[in-house]
């Protein structure tokens, strides 16, 4: 029967497919051609280096060394007995701890509390961005100078009132909750600016719907309501705010360079420190890979929360 | 049996004022459709009714208590909204359950997790299931129970949000455009399940709706607002055929009202071709402005050379059991709408002169004010006509 | 609620909002005020807000003659303008070219760009400043442009915007004749302005602010940015000249915070839109 295609009637849809596959090939080829650039340089700038990373975890590469060999896992069990990376991981951890909740919060308050509110709103959004609009180095200088231990205004105002102010950036029990204030203050606007949109786009006939079903006090519409309904929105705030907390790095650099002895050591700055001022590429490209996993491993559960909890539709 | 009550509600919004003294009474167990163009403050009036907006002044009062200070969770109101406002992150149970929820269970009981160590929470918990199941079975929406709105069709969200708001048996039913988001199909379908509902449920309803047709084929009243005032408020056959105001007879009817400005003229007698009506009220002056009004089902079309008044076909619209003639006045230039049977328009085209007439106890005469005058047709009128033929 | 009047519970949301204003400005206040105090000023009254002796000129002249002020804001808008070009120019076509057209090379690309948004520069950094180390590029625009040439967020967020575009406005403009690159030029990138604004304060802010790459690659003043030069500007100061110092970070901060006080209705969609889209 196969045969028999070959006659007149066989002939006019193999035509139109022959015209149409050449159809698709040239969008084919038009599609590949627009995204060749992007594909080539996601694969010198991304894929490679992080396979490069990866290879790198697995040697004793130092820059200045002519040479280098595979040593395994070697930088891996070092790593896990290194007392300046498990203090600069622990110290991450706690830095995130305070400024994701906190910023998430305090936000989400703000935001409420704005959109409650008729008047002030854009003067109120503007004070409350401003700090992510500015430039970390340069306001990390500013609050130095606020936590100046002695001439800042933060501790000369603790004295008026009769407290002695702490050493807020040069005592190791201080350290990290000063670093973590400058963070809140610098990611607070942004989350901010989310719920605020969060909470334009739930529907008002919600709110006179949960008032008449009997949700009588601001709480209970908040439950009912605002809560559930900023799910996806909360859970976006949350990983960038943990994400953002991982990679704190600018104000670590600029007031602590990781001290004092070592209090502030952070994930990033270590990275830094080791790959780029030590050189020694192979142990800070472990580190790297660990950081990568951390970020992984974040977004992962991202994704499951999501499917999970916050999809409505 | 519960009644309802509103008496003189004003609403302002930055000195636009919404809602005029308005003046409602619905009697146990009515259906009232609270109808108008948009913007014409019947939704602020069933927000201020519901207890969500506060009225500027005049008294509500739902069996027999005035609530116009109590707040919307105090009310025992039920309300259906336009979007169904459906609580997407809860199922179709959880959904229904929520009015019974916040009324039955204390703020202890609700606390997640420790609530089941709460006193009577279990009992509780188990009535609030045992009604939703009963209600939606009533509603026969026992299969989306476990669904949540978004894997929903639009008419099984209606069903839902008509079920949440029945579920807790209030004394007053509100409805905010609940058809208004359905296909046409379907929204036909539901107007006869919710005056069947309303009928079974046997409290006061309050619909609001744009669409006269809606108001005219479900309620017991129809309330007419235009403009923050009510101008009307009867049953729909006595809105339909004995509007008291302009605006009504305009709003009401499909297609609408012809109206034509003309002005008394001696002894109270208005003329509308050869037709003839006497004013009640026959001390208005000669040459006051009026307005006449003929709906279109009682405009004559015939032939040219017959009586009527002078007229060109612009456009002929068939319907199958209907023909809709427009056709523009030769002496005034009005367009006319004509609905005549597909006898009486069959041959009718475009450009082709016609003679229109009414019989004078159609026709609806309006003062300059647009309020109806009541009137009533010349009978020696008909007599000449007679003796003319 | 009428706007005039104040009932309790708005004065308390009033207090809560204007004092946590007043917190998150008073770096700002301090700047500005410190930027204008001689060192005797700051040591003795930290609290006067308005400087005793007005040495705005000196702080300043002297925050502009130690690290070359002109070198460093030129850098910047150079370094961003030229990221985002480039990032724009080569997201665009590609963005397109997933939404729009079918190829076997598009599954592949989205599964390049889910990956490559969870990759921040901190991860590529060490083989990159290898790699550049070895060809002897650092210490020059190329190094500090590169690694940003390619931006898959900007491709994630123009995907999403071009897939909500209808496809009658691409087939009416093939109809008319027009190439693929044409329709790019005439059609997508006209009406997808809302995104392309949004993406550009996106990185604009991303890459004025970034200080890791910039202080790996370069250990020359000439290609020194803002933060890069703000540091150096710290490390020659070392001592407590604040003075100096904050005229520094004021000049710095102004063209950034300058922008977003101008723009700032477009800068909080921007956020919004490119945070919401990611």
């Amino acid at each position: 029967m196969a045969d028999m295609a070959a006659t007149s009637i066989g002939q006019v849809p193999a035509a139109a497919k022959a015209r149409r596959s050449a159809a698709e090939r040239q969008e084919a080829r038009a599609g590949l051609m627009l995204s060749l650039p992007a594909i080539f340089l996601v694969f010198l700038f991304i894929i490679l280096p992080v396979g490069a990373v990866i290879l790198l975890g697995f040697t004793n590469f130092e820059l200045g060394y002519p040479t280098f060999e595979f040593v395994g896992f070697e930088n891996y069990v070092e790593l896990s007995d290194d007392r300046t990376f498990l203090k600069s991981l622990w110290n991450t951890t706690v830095y995130a701890a305070i400024v994701t909740p906190i910023s998430i919060f305090m936000a989400l308050g703000l935001a409420m509390l704005m959109e409650a509110e008729g008047i002030g709103r854009s003067f109120f959004r503007t004070a409350y961005f401003l700090p992510v609009a500015s430039l970390l180095v340069a306001m990390a200088t500013v609050w130095q100078y606020l936590f100046h231990p002695t001439i800042g205004p933060i501790n000369t105002m603790l004295a008026m009132i009769g407290i002695a102010g702490p050493n807020w950036l040069g005592s190791g029990g201080m350290v990290l909750y000063s670093l973590s204030i400058i963070g809140v203050w610098q990611s607070v606007g942004f989350n901010l600016v989310l719920f605020l949109a969060g909470l334009t786009a739930i529907p008002r006939e919600l709110y006179s719907a949960a008032e008449v079903d009997g949700a009588k006090s601001g709480w209970d519409r908040f439950r009912l309501v605002t809560w559930p309904m900023l799910g996806p929105t909360t859970l976006f705030v949350t990983t960038i705010s943990v994400i953002n907390s991982v990679k704190v790095f600018e104000t670590v650099k600029t007031l602590t360079e990781g001290g004092p002895n070592k209090a502030s050591e952070v994930l990033l700055y270590t990275i830094y420190q080791e790959g780029f001022v030590y050189l020694r590429v192979g142990y800070a490209s472990a580190m790297t890979v660990v950081f990568l996993a951390i970020l992984v491993v974040l977004m992962f559960i991202q994704y499951r929360v999501q499917d999970k909890q916050v999809h409505y539709s | 049996m519960t009644t309802l009550s509103l008496s003189n509600i004003e609403k302002s919004f930055g000195g636009n004022q919404i809602l005029k003294g308005v003046s409602l009474d619905a009697q146990p167990g009515e259906f009232i459709a609270l109808v108008g163009p948009s913007g014409c403050g019947k939704s602020t009036l069933l927000r201020i009714l519901a207890g969500l907006d506060s009225a500027d002044s005049g008294e509500i009062v739902i069996d027999g208590r005035e609530v116009s200070r109590t707040q919307a969770a105090d009310r025992n109101v039920a309300m259906v909204f336009q979007s169904y406002a459906l609580y997407p992150h809860l199922t179709a149970a959880q959904n229904i359950a929520v009015p019974l929820v916040m009324r039955r269970l204390t703020r202890t009981q609700r606390i997640p997790f420790v609530a089941p160590l709460m006193p009577g929470q279990r009992q509780a918990v188990a009535d609030i299931h045992r009604d939703v199941r009963e209600m939606a079975a009533s509603l026969k929406i026992d299969h989306l129970l476990d669904r949540k709105p978004g894997q929903m069709s639009g008419g099984q969200r209606q069903r839902v949000a008509l079920a949440r708001a029945m579920v807790r048996r209030p004394a007053v039913f509100l409805m905010d455009e609940p058809l208004s988001n359905l296909d046409a199909n379907l929204r036909v379908h539901a107007r006869g399940e919710i005056v069947e509902l309303h009928r079974r449920a046997g409290v006061p309803t309050v619909y609001v709706t744009h669409d006269q047709a809606e108001a005219l084929s479900m309620a017991d009243r129809v309330a007419v607002m235009i403009g923050g005032s009510l101008l009307q408020l009867a049953p729909p056959q006595v809105i339909y055929d004995d509007p008291q105001h302009i605006e009504v007879a305009k709003f009401v009817g499909q297609p609408r009202i012809n109206l034509v400005a003309s002005h008394v003229g001696e002894n109270g007698i208005v003329t509308l071709g050869t037709e003839r009506c006497v004013l009640a009220d026959r001390s208005l002056a000669g040459d006051t402005p009026v307005t006449l009004g003929v709906r279109s089902e009682f405009v004559k079309v015939s032939r040219s050379g017959e009586a009527g008044l002078p007229a060109h076909v612009e456009r002929v619209e068939f319907l199958g059991s209907e023909i809709i003639v427009y056709s523009k006045l030769d002496a005034i230039g009005e367009i006319m709408i004509a609905k005549v049977s597909p006898a009486e328009g069959a041959g009718l085209a475009a450009g082709m002169p016609i003679r229109l007439s009414a019989s004078a106890e159609h026709i609806f005469v309006f003062g300059a004010d647009g309020v109806r005058l009541p009137s009533a047709p010349l009978v020696e009128n008909t007599v000449r006509e007679a003796a003319h033929g | 609620m009428s706007p005039n009047v104040f009932t309790f519970g708005r004065v308390v949301r009033l207090s809560i909002l204007s004092l946590g204003a007043l917190v998150f400005l008073a770096p700002y206040i301090f700047m500005i005020s410190t930027a204008g105090k001689a060192q005797s000023d700051i040591f003795t009254s930290s609290l006067n807000l308005i400087p005793q002796h007005w040495f705005y000129a000196e702080n300043f002249a002297k925050a502009w003659s130690r690290v070359h002020m002109p070198t460093l804001l030129f850098n910047g808008v150079m370094v961003c303008l030229m990221i985002l070009v480039i990032q724009v120019v080569i997201a665009i076509p590609c963005a397109y070219a997933m939404a729009k057209l079918k190829f076997r090379a598009a599954k592949v690309m989205m599964v390049l760009v889910m990956l490559g948004l969870l990759v921040p520069i901190h991860a590529t950094a060490l083989p990159l400043y290898v790699a550049f180390d070895r060809v002897g590029a650092l210490n020059s625009y190329m190094a500090l442009v590169a690694p940003f040439s390619i931006s898959v967020f900007g491709i994630f967020l123009f995907l999403q915007f071009f897939r909500a575009m209808p496809d009658d406005l691409i087939h009416a403009a093939r109809l008319d004749g027009m190439s693929e690159i044409g329709v790019i030029a005439r059609v997508i990138v006209p009406n997808a302005w809302p995104a392309i604004t949004a993406f550009s304060i996106f990185s604009v802010v991303a890459h004025w602010n970034d200080l890791y790459w910039p202080l790996i690659v370069v250990s020359n003043q000439a290609y020194a940015t803002p933060p890069l030069g703000l540091l150096y500007f710290r490390a020659a100061e070392a001592g407590d000249d604040y003075g100096a110092l904050m005229a520094a970070t004021l000049i710095i901060t102004s063209p950034l915070v300058g922008a977003f006080l101008l723009a700032q209705k477009r800068f909080v969609e921007g956020i919004t839109m490119t945070g919401l889209k990611g």
